[in-house]
């Protein structure tokens, strides 16, 4: 059953562009951002939030940029490299950031995530400043394309990496190590006398969600042609935190739903009214207020009762 | 002299300046059910969390098969073979009885190997099977946390068991569980006990249980023991009686 949703709401999204070709820009930042929430309501399932995520968001964008001026023109090899970039970033910030909890983790990820965004808005010579980088379109399969071309090829591109990895993720949160990242927020006490190891499982969470996190940037970066220090911005890193929620922890499909009922509501808002930040604030007080579970609550009404 | 498995030697630990360990000694034989009773505060749980490295004594040191562990992590301790189940419950109350046991049973297939799903089918029989050994099995689909108590206790107990330990450490596992319950609890964990080749240690306040499972029993009294031997022989004890039995 949940199949066969899923299903029709990505071939709902597949002809969507043909209908309005202006949504397919929207969509696939839609897509972008929400690998990104993805990565943040990951860590959500122990109970951490990051609001620094918006890090690992631009690190894998300048990634990209850095490698294509180095050379590498492939949009495969570009994809898999960059998200190893923001693996990698993850892997070192998480080292020492995991072994923090609640605020203290909040917070300290949103003091890196702030020197990322410093350092990128001051390094003119290495980053372009405030200006950013350019990213160039690369080549699909080794044939050079045109821009229009290439910017469908990366919508269902996505499309067809948010279902594999949206499943890759479910996998992961349904294994022993996904179960034991809900235990880290219940009882790390019991955790530990069962012998396993918290803070390895927190890291590779943590890994996870950045690699999460740098797959969505590089998309961004593709679509939006340039990557700018605004990619790590605090705000943009709230933005990613308010899609989990709205979304809903519960669920992977939470996160892409949340990301896309955003862009959809901003791009419809900016052309009615400039009050787009009222819009948003009053739709998560309605959300929290009356679907505590997030949109994916709406669609899964069978766990939330079992409670 | 039949080997021990896990020797505590001169511990020593105090806190704020009350004595919750003074220089005591123990040594559980592989094998045996031995009790520890005594008063409400005399160190018995403090004793348990020296020996699973939850806190490190002042001075002494706790030997697992002759080893040194005295300052391992709960976690190593917990690899080594030596489970525990609380004096409190601790689980995972978000979570389904279920997924605690087969989080439990996971841990010690080494959860590495499994990008399978927790539950593989046989895991989730063996963790039935052990819900079933407590009493737990109209539970098994429940959130932790609208168990009653006594039944997260049968379940911290089961959880312990899953861990496929070589020593148990049980800190009052039938407190908290209605007298009716009791007794068939003390049975299957016994039998079970027996099958697994598991060895015991539990504290209890229960005299009757005592007096009918323990093997031996140690009288702890402020951070020392009292008194030591088989369940008849200590409760014979005149000062044993007037000091512990009756205060508990
Ligand atoms: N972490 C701690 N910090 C401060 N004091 C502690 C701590 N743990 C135990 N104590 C104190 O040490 C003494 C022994 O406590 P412990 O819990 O070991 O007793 P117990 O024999 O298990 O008692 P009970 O039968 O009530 O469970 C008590 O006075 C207790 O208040
Ligand atoms: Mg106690």
């Amino acid at each position: 059953m949940r199949t066969i949703v899923a299903a029709s709401a990505v071939l709902i999204l597949a002809v969507l562009p043909v209908a309005a070709p202006w949504l397919q820009f929207v969509l696939t930042v839609a897509i972008a951002k929400g690998f990104a929430a993805l990565g943040v309501a990951v860590l959500l399932r122990a109970g951490l939030i990051s609001i620094g995520h918006a890090m690992f968001f631009a690190a894998s964008a300048y990634g990209v940029a850095f490698l294509a001026r180095a050379g590498i023109n492939d949009l495969g090899l570009l994809l898999i490299l960059s998200v190893l970039v923001a693996a990698l970033v993850g892997a070192i910030a998480g080292m020492f950031l995991v072994r923090y909890r609640a605020i203290f983790f909040a917070m300290l990820n949103l003091a890196v995530s702030m020197v990322f965004y410093a350092l990128c808005a001051k390094l003119y010579g290495v980053t372009g400043g405030t200006d950013g980088l350019p990213v160039p379109i690369p080549a699909v399969f080794g044939i050079a394309v045109g821009e229009p071309v290439f910017k469908s090829v990366l919508f269902y591109l996505s499309l067809a990496l948010m279902l594999l990895v949206g499943l890759a993720v479910q996998r992961y949160l349904n294994s022993p190590l996904g179960h034991a990242l809900s235990a880290v927020h219940s009882n790390e006490i019991r955790l530990e006398y069962l012998g396993i190891p918290v803070w390895t499982v927190l890291l590779i969470a943590y890994v996870i969600s950045a690699a999460l996190a740098g797959l969505g940037g590089a998309i961004a970066g593709f679509a939006i042609g340039r990557v700018v220090p605004d990619f790590a911005f605090w705000t943009a890193s709230g933005h990613l935190v308010l899609i989990a929620v709205l979304g809903g922890i519960g669920g992977v499909p939470g996160a892409f739903l949340g990301a896309l009922f955003l862009e959809l509501l901003h791009s419809a808002a900016v052309t009615v009214t400039d009050a787009w930040n009222l819009i948003v604030g009053m739709t998560l007080i309605i959300v929290i207020m009356f679907l505590p579970q997030g949109f994916y609550g709406l669609f899964s009404r069978k766990e939330a009762s079992s409670l | 002299m039949t080997h021990s498995i896990l020797e505590a030697k001169n511990l020593h630990v105090a806190f704020n300046g009350v004595k919750a360990a003074d220089g005591v000694s123990i040594a559980i034989h592989q094998g045996e059910f031995l009790a520890i009773i005594g008063p409400n505060g005399s160190g018995k749980t403090t004793l348990l969390n020296i020996c699973t490295g939850y806190i490190r004594p002042r001075s002494g040191s706790v030997l697992l098969d002759g080893h040194d562990i005295t300052r391992l992590s709960p976690r190593a301790i917990a690899r080594r073979g030596v489970a525990r189940a609380f004096q409190i419950p601790q689980l995972f109350s978000a979570q389904r009885v279920i997924d605690n046991m087969m989080l439990a049973l996971a841990a010690t297939d080494g959860l590495w190997t499994a990008i399978r799903p927790l539950d593989t089918g046989a895991r989730r029989e063996e963790a039935e099977a052990l819900l079933d050994l407590v009493g737990l099995a109209d539970d098994a689909d429940r959130i932790c946390s609208t168990l009653p108590e006594g039944h997260r206790k049968l379940l911290d107990i089961a959880v312990a068991l899953a861990l496929k330990p070589r020593l148990l450490l049980l800190d009052e596992p039938t407190s908290g569980v209605s007298a009716l319950e009791r007794f068939p609890l003390m049975e299957a964990l016994m039998s079970a006990l027996r099958q697994r080749h598991i060895t015991a240690l539990f504290v209890e306040h229960d005299m009757d249980v005592v007096a009918r499972y323990a093997s031996r029993v140690l009288v702890w009294n402020a951070g020392n023991i009292m008194a030591e031997g088989r369940p008849d022989e200590v409760f014979g004890d005149a000062q044993v009686r007037e000091r512990v039995v009756g205060v508990a």
